[in-house]
């Protein structure tokens, strides 16, 4: 069964004073259709562990491995990652000017099954994915996430979920911004890849309300750039009543 | 304002009219009213370099332009027109030259004195042309010269005219564009000379009452190409829109200076340009000069200049100026911003599988392609599309040093 292995990561940022630690020793071994929720307050490195693992210029692996399927996925360019079946959905995407999504997706789809998809079931495929995610298919035609409102963006990511079928997911709190209908759709487009392609999921959240439609095999707390507590989706309830606290007052080193 | 290009996005939504640039970092040299203009050599003598109009220009690369005797050896003119569209070559004298407009710079000067013979387009009254009208200005010899086109659209009448730039050739070139009233016209004029190749081009246009003007201006290739199109409105209702694409490569400087003369009320003009630019050396200067008289109520004006750097050691040159001398305008405004490919968006599409030249195309296509569908002539649009590929080609192999395919 296809697994991603993180073993013992640590992870620096680019600052303009020099490296900066953020990730110290991060250990996670995610399944093919397994669900991990990655939970924390912010600064803890939530985001850096998704950054890294796509493989962003601005992080630097000092030490450790993360592998997809025994494939040294550190060893891979962006792209490379990408193809090799990881996918980011962001937690800022980005606009690109005068590219339609119509095209991006047809490119990326191309780039990622090596192959152009078939210009009658591709263009079926697409609308179909986009009616599911409540998304008008108008959108099609216009510049990638140029003038999308934050929802908007969302879909867009978990559109590219659905349609490139990749074996691992991170969601880098996809739901932050979304209203409850919006939250409610993106969660059902997730679940959707979860039945119809067994992906596994890294579902990094700050928030316990995203769990309500997403149910989580298992939680890990982030605290301080590595992984502070291990549970099963009761954790996430515990969370829920009593905040991050309780490993912040121990742990004070990490500002929001 | 000139920008450094560094630190700044390709994210084009975010330039805004003011906040993008700096006013008043370049000293203003005057009104730009009071630029000299004249058909006498003595009136506009050869520059020192540090002139407001040659400050960003090459002059020593230039110098052969300056002189007052240039010959017309180097360059053949050919014409294929559409059958509405009569051609003609006539001698100096011809009085039908000189009416768009005087001569605002020292190689429009000596442009304007050195010609023998010009080549007239003229679409006839209430003509509509069935086709395109090529008008092919090739190098053939280094040997400096002089060469003139005037192109005529004459009252009610439609067409497009499209002027190419190709082969190795030392040039100095006024092209004259007479609008006249209810005209509309669309003149093209393509730079893509080969390696070597010197051209400075004043364009001079008079826009008539209720005529229309669609100016497009596309560069690619030649050592240093400058071109400076002037639009004078000479009656009420006239319209012009400017478009504008280069793509610099290394140590290729592109000059574009833009004149809009608003001196009568209600006229409207757009002006678009957008430039890339790769390699060490390769340099680009935009400047769009937009002046408002006094008389000139309800004008309605846009200028708009974007540049993509793709490369370090590129220098992108951006300056608007915009002159309003009433206030009983409808519109006026300009924006302006350099940015560089931006490692945001290399990411993103990285991030979805899209390898590093293939995003980079994307992104560079996407810049364009808004603006090349704004020409609204299929023939150019197409060859448009495919130089923009050849230059990408180029591109990818100065960014990632494989050789080009």
């Amino acid at each position: 069964m296809p697994t991603l292995e993180i073993r013992d990561l640590h992870v620096s940022v680019e600052t303009k004073e020099g490296p900066k630690p953020i990730l110290r020793g991060v250990d996670l071994t995610i399944a093919s259709g397994e669900t991990h929720a990655i939970m924390g307050p912010n600064g803890s490195g939530k985001s850096t562990l998704a950054s890294a693992l796509a493989g962003h210029p601005k992080y630097t692996v000092t030490s450790g491995t993360a592998t997809l399927d025994g494939e040294d996925l550190l060893a891979m360019s962006v792209d490379e990652r990408a193809r090799a079946g990881l996918f980011l959905a962001m937690q800022y995407p980005v606009e690109v000017s005068g590219v339609s999504v119509a095209n991006f997706l047809r490119t990326a789809k191309t780039a990622i099954s090596g192959e152009a998809p078939a210009l009658r079931t591709w263009g079926k495929e697409v609308r179909g994915a986009m009616e599911n995610l409540r998304m008008d298919t108008a959108f099609a035609e216009r510049s990638v996430n140029e003038g999308f409102s934050g929802g908007e963006k969302k879909r867009h990511e978990i559109l590219q979920m659905e349609l490139f079928k990749p074996r691992f997911a991170i969601l880098d709190e996809t739901d932050s911004g979304l209203d409850v209908d919006a939250l409610r759709v993106v969660s059902e487009g997730v679940n959707r890849a979860k039945e119809q392609t067994d992906v596994g999921i890294l579902l990094i959240t700050h928030y316990t309300r995203i769990l309500r439609y997403i149910k989580p095999d298992f939680v890990h707390v982030f605290v301080d750039g590595k992984i502070a507590e291990e549970g099963g989706s009761e954790l996430a309830d515990r969370l829920e009543e009593e905040g991050y606290d309780k490993y912040l007052g121990a742990n004070k080193t990490v500002s929001a | 304002m000139t920008t450094a290009t560094t630190d700044l996005t390709t994210d084009h939504s975010r330039a805004v009219a003011d906040g993008a640039h700096t006013h008043g970092a370049v000293k203003p040299q005057g009104s730009r009213a009071e630029r000299r203009t004249s058909f006498s050599l003595e009136d506009i003598p050869i520059p020192a370099g540090r002139e407001e109009e040659w400050r960003f220009s090459p002059a020593d690369r230039l110098q052969p332009l300056f002189q007052a005797d240039l010959g017309s050896s180097g360059v053949t003119v050919e014409v294929t027109a559409a059958p509405e569209v009569t051609v003609e070559t006539v001698g100096r004298d011809d009085a039908r030259l000189g009416t768009a407009g005087k001569p605002g710079d020292r190689t429009a000067v000596t442009a304007w004195n050195a010609f023998q013979q010009a080549t007239i387009v003229t679409i006839p009254k209430e003509a509509v042309a069935s086709d395109v009208t090529s008008v092919r200005v090739r190098g053939v010899s280094q040997d400096a010269s002089a060469a003139h086109v005037l192109v005529r659209a004459e009252r009610h009448s439609e067409a497009v005219v499209v002027l190419d730039h190709d082969g190795v050739g030392t040039l100095a070139e006024t092209v004259e564009i007479v609008v006249e009233d209810g005209a509309q016209l669309t003149v093209v004029s393509v730079q893509d000379w080969a390696d070597g190749a010197v051209h400075a081009s004043s364009h001079r246009a008079r826009i008539g009452r209720d005529a229309k003007l669609k100016h497009v201006v596309v560069t690619f290739g030649g050592d240093v190409v400058r071109v400076t199109p002037d639009a004078e409105f000479t009656a009420e209702g006239g319209e012009v829109e400017m478009v504008g694409l280069y793509f610099a490569d290394t140590n290729q400087h592109q000059e574009h200076r833009l004149f809009v003369d608003h001196a009568v009320p209600d006229c409207k003009s757009r002006v678009t340009y957008k430039g890339a630019l790769q390699g060490a050396g390769a340099h680009t200067v935009w400047v769009g000069d937009v002046l408002i008289r006094a008389a000139a109520e309800n004008t309605d004006t846009y200028e708009l200049n974007r540049n993509l750097v793709l490369s370090d050691g590129a220098r992108a040159d951006s300056v608007p100026n915009l002159e309003i001398e009433t206030g009983e305008i409808a519109g006026a405004g300009h924006a302006s911003a350099t940015g560089r490919f931006d490692d945001e968006q290399l990411f993103y599409l990285q991030a979805r599988g899209i390898p590093e030249t293939e995003a980079r195309k994307l992104v560079v296509r996407g810049f364009f392609a808004e603006l090349i569908h704004e020409i609204g002539v299929p023939s150019v649009e197409e060859r448009l599309l495919a130089s923009i590929e050849a230059e990408l080609e180029k591109s990818m192999s100065v960014i990632t040093g494989a050789p080009t395919a």
